[in-house]
């Protein structure tokens, strides 16, 4: 009796530690983010105060220096470049995951499978790398200079094709397997039950891997550093050099002061709240499961 | 062939006279005494292991038959070999002959979705696709041939009433099918079944999922369609197998392979069983 009293007293103190740790450990990592934020607003506050947020959208150029403090053509590149990668990569990204699923005989399914997780892995400064000496100089051969919004967006292209692999992929697996065999039973064919079926009942985190991959694109910057050209211009053509929000921030913060300096942490803010809009909206989807 | 007996051990009763079929006691006169699927000396194996041996039974026109015996003994399997399920899983071979109307389903020029349509499978946990109600029963129709908006609605209508579920669930239509309850959806997935116009429907413990009262739903349902379709169920249920069934099977594990010991009108099976084995599993002795 007290020995069981005893052991069940030390193992409730126990539970008790390990729910302190747990605790703390999920309280530091979410204090952590509010840290990140709250810095943010206080570091782009002067700017925000001062300038107003409108002129960050409005102003018709960049130039904080001579107090021009138009965001416009940096945003809208950035958002044109993770747009096209993600028109891009959800195609690939889902076929990647089908097809290594259910028509890749089994060994070259798992390579596959294998190299796109491989593929999320590498350091976005190395896909830079390959970017410049490869992609740049291709569509340079056909409109110099080469350095373009499409390149940017071919590079991001690769980064996020396999995070929508892996999530679509992760979200077919865990699929019941008695919604494939219900369809087969009902004398579906492969790509019926694929199209109708399997891929319906997989939306959810689909969705969720797609939002996921565009805000991994706009977040993106070493890469596209590299070989997006950086000139601050709004995109009118694929073929334009553009500069991403993200490498504005790294290319001037190392010399800017003043509201300059403010100015960059307000296109921080920017890209945050996009990045939490995007991956709430994608935690809402692959919450929102279908199946039972 | 009707009757079956397992030539082994010893055999309970008289001999084994050889049955020829007389007036069912309990079913149906449209049970036609022409075998819809003849099975013959189907043996079935996972990874070389064989689940099933040497399995020989007719499956009669119009008629429910029920295969019954303890968990493990290859109903599962027997049923999936009949719609060729059993090719989606890796591994698992058959051998023997089935015949569907005649032709070996085993043959290169079976179509395999065709005969899936003919033969339609209800599982033991309702399985509806995670769409709308409507889409689960005009997809399949759909990927079938039927394009028609007219004759599509003209079989959803037809099948939700065949099931007894349009009154149920007329007005949402187009609500989730997972929102319903656990034996609507098992309904709906007999109601999907039908709409196809099967010959034959195999059931899987269509009713072991769902709580007493849909179980009892379901049962009526499928004693109502008896001699509309041939109807195989498996079912660990003998009150219900007896309730609903014409014919019954019974199996056992023998040397770890699943085997047909006896097989014969329903009745003959529950009160004068001829195999020592099934006395025992139909009293409740063993099993
Ligand atoms: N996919 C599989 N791979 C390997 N072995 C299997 C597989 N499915 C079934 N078996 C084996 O085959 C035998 C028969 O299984 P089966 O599921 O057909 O029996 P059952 O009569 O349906 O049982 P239950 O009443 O529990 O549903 C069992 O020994 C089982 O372990
Ligand atoms: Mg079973």
């Amino acid at each position: 009796m007290t020995l069981s009293n005893r052991s069940s007293s030390s193992r409730s103190r126990r539970d008790t530690r390990l729910v302190a740790a747990v605790a703390t450990a999920a309280l530091g990592s979410s204090a952590i983010f509010v840290l990140i934020v709250g810095f943010l607003l206080k570091e782009s506050w002067p700017a925000l105060s001062t300038i107003g947020p409108a002129r960050f959208l409005f102003d018709p150029a960049w130039r904080p220096t001579e107090g021009l403090f138009g965001l416009a053509p940096m945003l809208s590149a950035s958002l044109a470049a993770s747009v096209g990668a993600v028109i891009l990569a959800t195609p690939l990204g889902v076929a990647s995951a089908i097809f290594c699923r259910h028509y890749a005989p089994p060994p070259i399914g798992w390579i596959h499978r294998w190299s796109m997780a491989l593929l999320s892995g590498v350091p976005s400064v190395v896909i830079g790398l390959w970017g410049l000496t490869a992609i740049v100089p291709l569509i340079g051969r056909f409109e110099p200079p080469g350095a373009s919004l499409l390149a940017g967006i071919l590079i991001l292209t690769v980064m996020i094709t396999p995070t929508i692999a892996l999530m679509s992929g992760a979200a077919l697996d865990s699929l019941p397997d008695a919604y494939g065999r219900g369809a087969v039973a009902l004398g579906l064919s492969r790509e019926a039950t694929l199209a109708h079926v399997l891929l319906p009942a997989a939306r959810g985190g689909v969705a969720a891997g797609i939002l996921l991959a565009a805000a991994r694109a706009l977040g993106e910057t070493m890469a596209i550093v590299m070989v997006s050209g950086n000139v601050v211009q709004a995109p009118l053509s694929l073929f334009d050099p553009v500069r991403m929000l993200t490498a504005n921030i790294a290319l001037e913060m190392a010399y800017a002061t003043g509201s300059h300096r403010a100015s960059l942490f307000v296109s921080g803010l920017m890209l945050t709240a996009l990045v939490i809009a995007l991956a709430a909206a994608a935690w809402r989807l692959s919450g929102d499961h279908c199946h039972g | 062939m009707i009757a079956y007996i397992a030539d082994t051990d010893a055999t309970a009763g008289s001999g084994r006279a050889a049955y020829t079929l007389g007036p069912l006691a309990a079913g149906p006169t449209c049970c036609e005494p022409r075998p819809q699927i003849s099975v013959e000396n189907l043996t079935l194996a996972y990874d070389g292991r064989a689940a099933l041996k040497e399995v020989s039974l007719d499956i009669f026109r119009g008629c429910v038959t029920a295969l019954i015996g303890p968990s493990g003994c290859g109903k599962t399997s027997f049923l999936s070999s009949l719609n060729r399920l059993s090719d989606l899983i890796p591994g698992c071979e058959v051998e023997g002959r089935i015949l569907f109307d005649g032709q070996n389903i085993h043959d290169q020029l079976t179509n395999v979705r065709a005969l899936r349509r003919r033969v339609g499978m209800i599982f033991q946990r309702p399985n509806p696709f995670p769409l709308s109600i409507r889409r689960n029963l005009e997809m399949p129709l759909k990927e079938h041939g039927v394009q028609r908006r007219a004759d599509l609605d003209a079989a959803v209508w037809r099948s939700l009433v065949d099931v007894g579920l349009w009154e149920e669930v007329r007005d949402r239509l187009d609500a989730p099918a997972l929102a319903l309850s656990g034996g609507q959806q098992q309904r709906l997935c007999i109601a999907r079944a039908i709409a196809l116009q099967p010959d034959v429907l195999l059931m899987d413990e269509p009713c072991s999922a769902l709580d007493p009262v849909s179980s009892t739903i379901v049962e009526d349902l499928i004693a109502s369609l008896r001699g509309g379709y041939t109807i195989v169920i498996a079912t660990h249920n003998l009150a219900q197998a007896r309730r609903v069934a014409n014919y019954a099977g019974f199996f056992w594990v023998k040397d770890r392979a699943g085997v047909l010991i006896e097989f014969d009108h329903c009745q003959r099976i529950f009160d004068s069983p001829r195999h020592e084995l099934t006395a025992a599993y139909v009293s409740g002795r063993r099993g």
